[in-house]
């Protein structure tokens, strides 16, 4: 067998797992148990695998991952920038480990550590944790859920609407640190949250972040989800996020990829029920060799649902970004309303880019529209620009910026969208 | 209106510019004074369009003989960013749409690169706020464009009025405006044109780029040229413009014919 990609590795990240505390709760150590025994049964993913085609992980075999045993004790100003001061809650993490200290909630509802706040709503978390990110093929969200401890859980009583987002704050300080960042929100009937994960690094180190998010909203629900991905130049980045939306409930995501040496971020969402509405956008804006790799599918399995998509990439020097957009139009998910477009701006003749929209309609009275776009900028827009007086460089910075900012833009969270446009016009400034 | 004491803002001299190796422009001759409006009509196709194009410096246009200059100044060697700064304005028949910039900020931008290009001084965004709602009044636009994404979302007649916004920012000394009435109901015309007459000036001049002579009913110009194969055909003064709109342009091409073929 070959060892970069067979059992050897993939063991070799479980050497701590058996360290990890046991749970009081019987299911939760058989849900971690099931996924060790997956974790055996999986190999790493290769370019012969269709879904990694394009993304070549097998850098991130070769370096040997392991767990902190000791958190690192971060003062509280070595994360002041990365503060949102909107913010109503947040769990911060350092390495994977819970950092109680630089962690508040001023809300009323359950922010809390997964590993201690489990207990008290175990008859809640059961039905779904684990549930819906499945790990049964899925090496990653199997070792993330191997590893199932520190996280963050999210629940919003019915008809709760949550005055300021809750930030999750994953912070990465040390080279070669494998962390498993958890997260489950469950928004019960008519709630309302917005909910901030944010995976930031404190040194340019390679490390390995293999994240696993479940979003559960109730009939009525409304959740709003932005990811951030800022982590290391130099760091591997994964996670899985799957998203069930339950009757006339309402999820909008927002998703950038600023950092990592190679990041895969994979989401689904599943409209489980009749008249779901998602919007999920992303930004991926890279350089150098950095591969972001994006892989989305929205599967609607009943009827009236709608679903929006806008996917951009900014890519510079010899990045690589992979977009991968699945339409799942399931037989009986009539009126299904639902647009998917993938613009992509190539910055230089290195960059590169492999965009697929990927439509699977099985019922007949539907509403799909898609389309990719790869180029540069119109010349007609640089044009219209320079005849204002801007220089060509300022006209092409300017018109990269607003490509990106488009989608910065909807970011309901005043503070973390300044603070992503400065991020964009800096380098967007050429 | 034509002053006594006028100096020359634009002179071209056998123009002539071509697009992928097609000649478009075929010799244009046009000298253009201080005060003075000038409209361009001729029918589609006639290289009207093309001409706006080449004085701002499109890149898409080569030109291959021939002068332009703008008060001495050869414009022909200059950028389009430089065209700019010098005082040329091109208000677009199609104003580009560019989500993620607050108009504002575009606006702002616009106006203190080519301020500072002039020596004068830049504004503030607070300073800009001010300014620019005052030149909004004059074309009666909500404030909340402002906010809003350059053009994103806005009616053709939105789009023109913050062309001619940016027009009254950038102060040019030659505003050169390409069917700025097509997509214009009436009362969108009315306002558009008001906003040209009350920046038409002494120390300026205007090339109205017009495919139909309506416009000509709000915005007057001293002289009326006819552009049809790449050349400026005819010129006359306002009263050519209704003339066209009852007999259209056939009779102008063959006039122009005949002519050629006597000196022929």
């Amino acid at each position: 067998m070959n060892t970069a990609t067979g059992s050897g590795y993939l063991e070799s990240l479980l050497r701590e797992q058996p360290a990890l505390p046991a749970s009081p709760l019987a299911w939760l150590n058989r849900l971690r148990a099931n996924a060790v025994e997956r974790v055996g049964a999986l190999t790493v993913p290769s370019a012969r695998d269709e879904d990694w085609r394009f993304t070549d992980i097998s850098p991130l075999t070769k370096m040997p991952f392991q767990p902190v045993t000791r958190a690192a004790k971060l003062e509280a100003a070595a994360i002041e920038r990365f503060t949102l001061p909107e913010a109503g809650a947040r769990l911060a993490f350092v390495d994977g480990v819970f950092a109680p200290e630089l962690s508040y909630n001023r809300t009323a509802v359950t922010v809390a550590n997964l590993a201690t706040g489990a207990g008290r709503h175990a008859a809640l978390l059961e039905p779904h944790l684990g549930r819906h990110a499945g790990f049964a093929d899925n090496v990653f969200a199997a070792l993330n859920t191997a590893f199932l401890h520190d996280g963050a859980l999210i629940v919003v009583p019915r008809d709760v609407a949550v005055a300021g987002p809750l930030h999750l704050l994953f912070i990465a300080t040390q080279p070669e640190a494998a962390s498993y960042p958890r997260c489950l929100v469950a928004a019960q009937a008519g709630s309302a949250v917005t909910v901030i994960e944010d995976f930031v690094a404190l040194q340019e180190a390679a490390y390995f972040t293999n994240a696993v998010s479940e979003i559960v909203l109730s009939d009525n629900a409304s959740v709003s989800h932005v990811r951030v991905q800022r982590d290391s130049g130099a760091a591997f980045h994964i996670a899985n996020c799957a998203v069930s939306l339950a009757h006339a409930s309402r999820y909008r995501s927002v998703s950038v990829a600023l950092g990592g040496r190679i990041s895969r971020y994979n989401l689904n969402v599943l409209q489980a029920a009749e008249g779901a509405q998602c919007a999920i956008d992303g930004l991926a804006l890279i350089t150098g060799r950095q591969l972001a790799d994006s892989h989305t599918c929205i599967d609607h399995a009943w009827p009236n649902g709608v679903s929006r998509q806008l996917h951009k990439c900014i890519v510079d020097g010899s990045a690589h970004a992979v977009f991968n957009g699945k339409i799942l139009v399931r037989p009986g998910a009539q009126r299904t309303d639902s647009s998917q477009s993938s613009r992509n701006l190539l910055l230089t003749g290195k960059a590169r880019v492999d965009t697929k929209p990927q439509l699977e309609i099985f019922a007949d009275d539907v509403k799909c529209a898609h389309g990719a776009t790869v180029g540069q900028l119109d010349a007609e827009e640089v044009f219209y620009l320079r005849s204002r007086g801007l220089s060509d460089a300022a006209a092409r910075n300017l018109l990269t910026y607003a490509f990106g900012a488009e989608i910065i833009d909807r970011i309901p969270v005043a503070s973390l969208k300044q603070r992503l446009e400065s991020i964009v016009l800096a380098q967007t400034n050429h | 209106m034509i002053y006594q004491d006028s100096t020359t803002v634009l002179e071209v001299r056998g123009l002539r510019a071509s697009v992928n190796g097609i000649e478009i422009l075929k010799g244009i001759d046009l000298t253009v004074r201080t005060g003075e409006v000038h409209a361009i009509m001729g029918p589609n196709g006639s290289g009207k369009s093309t001409f706006a194009k080449v004085l701002a410096g499109h890149p898409a246009y080569a030109v291959t003989a021939g002068t332009v200059s703008l008060e001495g100044r050869n414009l022909l060697e200059l950028a389009p960013e430089a065209r700019a700064r010098a005082g040329v304005f091109l208000g677009f028949q199609y104003p580009i749409e560019i989500p993620g910039v607050a108009n504002s900020q575009f606006l702002r931008l616009a106006y203190n690169t080519v301020q500072a290009q002039r020596g004068s001084d830049e504004l503030d965004p607070l300073e800009f706020d001010d300014f620019v709602r005052e030149k909004m009044k004059l074309l009666e636009m909500n404030p909340d464009f402002l906010d809003r994404s350059v053009n994103e979302g806005f009616s053709g007649g939105e789009k023109k009025r913050n062309e001619i916004l940016q027009m009254a920012l950038l102060e040019p000394r030659l505003g050169i405006l390409d069917e700025t009435d097509s997509g214009l109901d009436i009362d969108a015309l009315r306002v558009v044109a008001g906003g040209v007459n009350q920046l038409a000036g002494k120390d300026n001049a205007t090339v109205l780029v017009t495919h139909y002579q309506r416009l000509l009913n709000y915005i007057v110009p001293d002289y009326v040229h006819v552009m049809d194969g790449g050349r400026i055909i005819k010129t006359g003064g306002s009263e050519l413009a209704l003339e066209l709109e009852s007999r259209g342009y056939d009779w102008v091409s063959a006039e122009y014919k005949n002519a050629a073929r006597a000196t022929a």
